[in-house]
Order: C-alpha cells, then structure tokens, then sequence
C-alpha cells in the first residue's frame, strides 16, 4: 500500500511570488478516494500541481512524502527497504510520475505531430526504466538497442524498452475500451483539437495506462456531459478497483461523486484544509455552499 | 590518363597540396582562375561546349558583386572562394564510380557504413548513387529501369553518355550562370551530383536515392542535379547531406534543375547536414508545365550559414507546386531559407509548409517569395510559417514576399512564432519523460509534417539528426 502524506505545505509562486498555500496537512493511500473540495483561487489546483512537482511553484515550508510497501509495483518483486520513502520535493517532475503520481490536468496541454500511441508508449517506458532507476540505482539490464521498424518510425524501434509496439498496442486498446473511446484515438495527435470532454477521457486513459500508485485528478469532471462523466467516472473506479490506485479528486460539484463516492472530503478555503469528513460532507456543501463553512470555520476560530 | 599520369603531364605538383592520407587522385589548387577550370574539364575529359559553359559561368562570377544588401541576410564576410579547393576526386580506379560496394576503398564504406546507406541499399531501395567528396563513386540501379528507359547515372558520367540531353538543359532555361554569383561559380567549378531522365508515362515507383557527403579540408561542394521527367511520367528524388567538421570554411554551391513536363510529377526531397563551418549557397528551381506537379521537401540542418530558396515556375495552365520546408538552427548558426514560386499561367496552384527551429542563440528565417503574374487567373497561394524557439537568445525572423499582380487568386498567408511552451514540457514530465526526451517529442511533433514525407530511413536519420542536434553532441 503506497501512501503520499502532505505536512504542512507552504507554496508560493516561484520567484518570490505570493504564498498560496498555508500549510496543507493531507494523506491518500492506495485504494482510497479522497475528494478536496473548495472555491476558486482556494489552493487546489496549485496543491495538485506542487504534488506533481510544476517548477511555477515553490514550497517553501512542510514536506511531501510518498511512502511505498515492498510489493507496490507491479513487475517489482521487492522495493529495496531504503527505497520505500521518498520525498518528492527532492525529484524531478518525471521521477515523481516514475513513483507513480499521476497529475490529470484540469487544462491537458495540446502537442501536435505526436500520436497518442507513440507518446504513451514512450511515456510508459520511460517510467519502467527511471523507476527502476530510483529504486536499484543502475540499470539492471540495458534495454536492447538494436533498430528495426514494424510500423512508422513517428512510433520509434519496434524493440525499444520494456513494452513493445505489439504489446502496448494490445493494452490499450483495451484500456479504451473500457473508457468507451474510438479506436482512432490511438492514432490522433496529443489532445491537438480534442473537445473539453475527449481531453478529461483521454487523462483517464492515460492514467489506466500508466498505473499510478497515486493519481490526483484536477477537476476531471469538468466540460463533461452526462454520458462522458459516467466513462470518466467507471474508468476512475477502475483505477482504484482494478489497480488499487489511491485518488484525489478535485472537484467543484457534487454531481462527480454520485459516482465516484469518496471515502473522504477535504474542504479548501484560502490555502489550508480546514474541514474534513465522509460523503456526507460532500451533499451537506451541495446544500449550503461555501458560506457555510466559511462561517463555520471562523466563527470557531 | 590516370591521374598520376595527369599531375606529372600538367606539372603542377607544386600548385597541388596532395594529401595522401586523403588518398586523392587529383587535387586542384587552391584558388580560382581560368587555368584551374581548365585543369577541371580536361581531367574530366569534357567536350568542348562544358567547358565554354564553364569558362562563361566563370566570368560571370568575376563580374557579379556578393550578394550583401538582402535585408537581413547571413553574413558571408568570412567566406572566401579563393581559399576552397574546389574539387577532389576520390582514389578510385573507374572514373564512371565503382560497379559494386565491395569495390569501394575501405574507409569510404565505413563512412557510408556509419551514415546507413548499405543499410538503404540492403532494403532494396531503387537505387543509390552516392557522392563522396566530389564524385559519384557508388551507383547501382535495378534494371527494370533500364529496360523502361530509366536513367539515373553520376552527372559526369551523364556529360559523356547523354550528351544531347544535357546539353538542351544543363544551365540554360532552368538556371542560367546569370541567375546569382553562386549559381555562376557553381557553373563554372561543378562536380558530380546526379542525372535523371524519367521517359514518358512512366512511374518509378520506389525513390532515386543519391547520399553526399563532403570529406576534406577546405573542399568545396559543387554537385549539379539535373532531372528530367518527360510527359506523365513520376519520380521521387531524394538527396541526403551530412558532413564532419574542419577547421577552415567549407562552402557549398550545389545546383538542382528539375524539368517537369506535361502531368507529370516530381518529388524532390532532401536531408541536408553540413558541418557547422560551412556556407551552404544553393540554388535549386523547377520549370513546371501544364498541369506537372512539383513537390520540394527539403529539411536544412547543420552549416554555418544557409541561403537556400527552392523555385518552382509554375509555366504551364494548372501547373502545381508544394514545398515542405525545415530549418534548424543552433549556437552560431544563420539558417536562411525559405521558397520561390512564379504563378505564369492560369489555374496554378502553391502550397508552402515552413517549419523552423532555433535553440542556443542560432537564427532562422523564412525568405519567400510568391509572385502571381498578371493573366494567372484563378491561381491560388497559401503560405504557413511556423517558428519554435527553445530560448530567449534564439531568433525567428518570417520575410514572406508577395507579388500579385492578377486579380482573380486566392492568396491565404499564415505565420506562428512561439517559444517551446513551459506547460507543454512540464505536461509530459509529469508522465515520466525527463526534460531533454519532453523538448525532444514536442520538437519532433512539430516537424512531423516533414518527417511524414519521407521514406522511414530519412525519417528516422532527420529525427535522429535533430535529438544529436539538441543533445549538443554534434560537431
């Protein structure tokens, strides 16, 4: 079981910027969804991005921590015991994801010329080879170099890293069949022209493909319609069922839980969390909006 | 003659740096004059009319002024024609190029070896012809061509065996000596390069590949290529560059004439990477007739300095012409290409795709030209430049020129300029590529367009060029 543990997180915008979080204290383990809620410009897309390591921002104070068990990976036998705690602040955007974070982005970047297929089949392997990297230092064994080409060259040797061409192609293919998604997705560019919806089923994708241990997902749920939500929202159960990935969940609204029920809600208000609680919470909020916790909190303070 | 035989005949032993370990049959001496051109044609046994041409193309060099006042145009102060050796040929026995590969000197197959073309030719491409310094020394082609009437044969060689052919087209409608001091020079020094002559109706299916590569100190490159494709026939040229880096300026001054008849269609692609000291000049033009399509992809790494404007002249009623263009420019580089494309005649068609990187301080810029003449009725244009910058020190300049003169066209013009976006980069870290591989994708994504075009080993060399490229690990 792999969980990641906020302490007291301050985070400012980098190069002196204003401080946006004011010390956020949060844990998510593995096969836990967890939702965090909160008004706008209340500090959860920037703890997201922290969490995934976005060089806009500094952490100025607290610690981000991602503790691993010896059998959280699959393919890794046993984590080494001095492997096992990480802190992320000390790594590199591409090593946290390696550890298995996983950022959904509320705004998926768009990169022309680059296949869905070539891109997640490069990212997958990049992620095998630095995790192991992390985990017993030198590569065990170099993968095979040697070229050759069965499809496009866009798509790179058919032999190069851990997964080949054949291989991956299979996985995800069934990966977007669960998602419900057109086959044709594989070979469109990276979100280049993708409607709101298709890029928010296309993180999910992604997700399902790379396995995280942990995936924070910002605001997955918006510009969805009813029927994509209710992909969005199988595809994330199966993250946590079928993967036992640990999730949090950025959310405005209420109506993404209905389907996705979180075990716990986390409440934002100007950079701290300052309520907490079950599903409950999440419909009490539906009820009384923000002002109500806003007068709940400082009221008691 | 052999060339031992030449040197002791001319005596000049004194005038010629003879490098043994260049293994060089014949050198000439540096510097320009009508005895060195003379020393050229004779060596190559020309017929008479070459080396008027030559001599002709040389005074028109000596006349012409360098080209210095393009708005923002490389500097070539520090190029000095006097100082390049223009012409060497390689040791070996049959001046027509070796039959086989095994005939070849060893270190030339290594050289061929480590840039893959064996690897090309294992995979039964059509055809190879390979420049190594200045001459053809590697050809091979299959023979179905042959019995279609197929040729594609070392320029030189061409000079001797098609000489009627050559002569009708060899620097005259296409691209005269006149045309700028380079192609005047190039007139009167060429060397090598390819000839193709596609007969009527007919398709070559698989592309006609030549490889060049320029390989001593001081040497200029001044291959020529002529192709011919008679009416309705179709054929892909393809042409790949790649040089070491020396210590003194390499110039090179090739030239492309390319005859597109009647319906017929030609590609031209090629894959350019000269060493970062040298100035790479050319220039490359089409004559397109009634509705012949002429295809320029052309991706231009490496070099000091690059002018290179590919033309089409669109002669003939719905005569077509796209150019695909990419351009990379690194630490001290000024890489100025661009396109040319004359609208003559009604119903023509261009399409222009140019795509330009600049990382570490180096400098693009996209030249172009569309000029739609008047009576080009129902003529259209469009125009796409796109510019990605790693760096604030980086440049990206667009000059896209238009001259219309016909008022019945559609002209559509577009251009992006944009620094390699923080967002884009940090999105595919956060799914486990490492900084350089991010850059590395979004730029390959970027050129895909051309990448798309070519056959998968340039693809994949133009890919591989471009990740040395900004691994900084070439010369």
């Amino acid at each position: 079981m792999a969980t990641i543990e906020l302490t007291n997180v301050h985070a400012e915008v980098a190069d002196g910027g204003e401080e946006i979080l004011h010390g956020v204290d949060l844990e998510v383990s593995s096969g836990e969804i967890h939702a965090l809620m909160g008004p706008n410009g209340s500090g959860k897309s920037t703890t997201s991005k922290v969490i995934a390591g976005h060089p806009a921002y500094e952490v100025t104070e607290g610690e981000i921590l991602l503790h691993l068990e010896a059998d959280d990976f699959d393919g890794v036998d046993e984590i080494p015991e001095d492997a096992r705690t990480w802190n992320l602040l000390e790594l590199e955007p591409n090593e946290r994801a390696a550890l298995g974070v996983f950022l959904a982005f509320q705004y998926p970047a768009e990169i022309e010329g680059v296949t869905m297929t070539n891109f997640l089949r490069t990212a997958l392997n990049a992620k095998i080879e630095e995790r192991d990297e992390l985990l017993f230092g030198e590569d065990e064994d170099e993968a095979d170099e040697e070229s050759g080409y069965e499809t496009s060259p866009m798509e790179g040797p058919a032999d190069e890293g851990e997964v080949g061409v054949a291989e991956f192609q299979q996985l995800l293919s069934e990966k977007m069949e669960l998602l419900d998604m057109d086959e044709k997705f594989a070979q469109r560019y990276l979100n280049a022209g993708f409607s709101g919806g298709e890029k928010k089923q296309n993180e999910v994708l992604q997700a399902a493909i790379l396995e995280p241990t942990i995936a924070v997902l910002d605001e997955i749920d918006s510009g969805l319609d009813i029927d994509r939500l209710q992909d969005v929202a199988d595809g994330i159960n199966a993250l946590r069922d079928e993967q036992g990935t640990g999730v949090l969940q950025i959310t405005h609204y209420q109506r993404i839980l209905d389907y996705v029920e979180p075990d716990t809600v986390h409440i934002m208000l100007d950079g701290e969390i300052v309520m907490e609680g079950d599903a409950e919470l999440a419909a009490e909020l539906e009820d009384k909006g923000y002002d109500w916790v806003r007068e709940q909190v400082y009221n008691a303070a | 003659m052999s060339s031992e035989e030449n040197l002791q005949d001319t005596d000049t032993e004194a005038r010629f740096e003879f490098k043994k370990e260049e293994q060089s049959a014949f050198t000439s001496g540096k510097g320009l004059t009508e005895e060195t051109i003379r020393l050229i044609s004779e060596d190559k046994d020309e017929p008479e009319w070459m080396l008027e041409r030559r001599l002709r193309a040389l005074k028109q060099y000596q006349k012409m002024p360098m080209p210095t006042d393009w708005p923002g145009q490389p500097d070539l102060s520090e190029l000095d024609v006097e100082e390049i050796v223009p012409y060497i040929r390689p040791d070996v026995d049959q001046r027509s190029g070796a039959e086989s590969w095994d005939d070849l000197p060893e270190d030339i197959q290594d050289t061929f070896e480590k840039l893959g073309i064996p690897e090309a030719e294992r995979k039964a491409l059509s055809g190879v012809g390979a420049q190594y310094e200045s001459e053809v020394v590697y050809q091979n082609m299959q023979e179905r061509w042959e019995e279609k009437g197929v040729i594609f044969c070392n320029m030189d060689e061409a000079v001797q065996e098609h000489e009627d052919l050559v002569k009708e087209h060899f620097m005259t409608k296409c691209v005269p000596p006149s045309d700028n001091k380079f192609a005047a020079l190039h007139g009167a020094v060429w060397s090598g390069g390819s000839f193709v002559y596609v007969p009527e109706d007919v398709t070559v299916e698989m592309p006609v590949q030549a490889y060049f590569r320029m390989n001593s100190e001081g040497m200029g490159q001044f291959e020529h290529t002529l192709i011919i494709a008679e009416p309705g026939s179709e054929v892909h040229y393809i042409e790949g560059c790649s040089a070491p880096k020396y210590g003194t300026h390499n110039l090179h001054s090739g030239g492309v004439e390319v005859f597109v008849k009647e319906d017929a269609h030609v590609q031209y692609s090629t894959v350019q990477n000269w060493s970062k000291n040298t100035f790479n000049l050319n220039t490359k033009r089409a004559i397109v007739e009634a509705n012949g399509t002429m295809e320029w992809v052309s991706g231009s790494m490496g070099s000091k300095a690059t002018m290179l404007y590919p033309c089409s002249i669109l002669k003939g009623r719905g005569a077509t012409d796209n150019h695909i263009t990419i351009a990379f420019a690194g630490e001290g580089q000024d890489i100025d290409t661009g396109a040319k494309v004359y609208h003559n005649a009604p119903d023509t068609k261009s399409t222009i795709e140019s795509k330009s990187i600049s990382k570490d301080g180096g400098r693009t810029n996209y030249r172009g030209l569309v000029h739609i003449a008047d009576g080009a009725e129902d003529s259209s244009t469009s125009v796409e430049c796109d510019a990605l910058m790693f760096d604030n020190e980086s440049t990206s300049d667009t000059m896209p020129y238009m001259e219309i003169e016909e008022s019945k066209v559609d002209v559509a013009h577009e251009a992006t300029v944009g620094k390699i976006g923080d967002e884009d980069v940090f999105y595919l870290q956060s799914r486990g590529l490492d900084d350089d591989d991010a850059k590395q994708m979004i730029v390959a994504g970027f050129i895909e367009p051309i990448t798309e075009e070519l056959p998968i080993e340039y693809a994949v060399e133009l890919n591989r060029l471009i990740e040395l490229e900004m691994e900084g690990s070439l010369g």
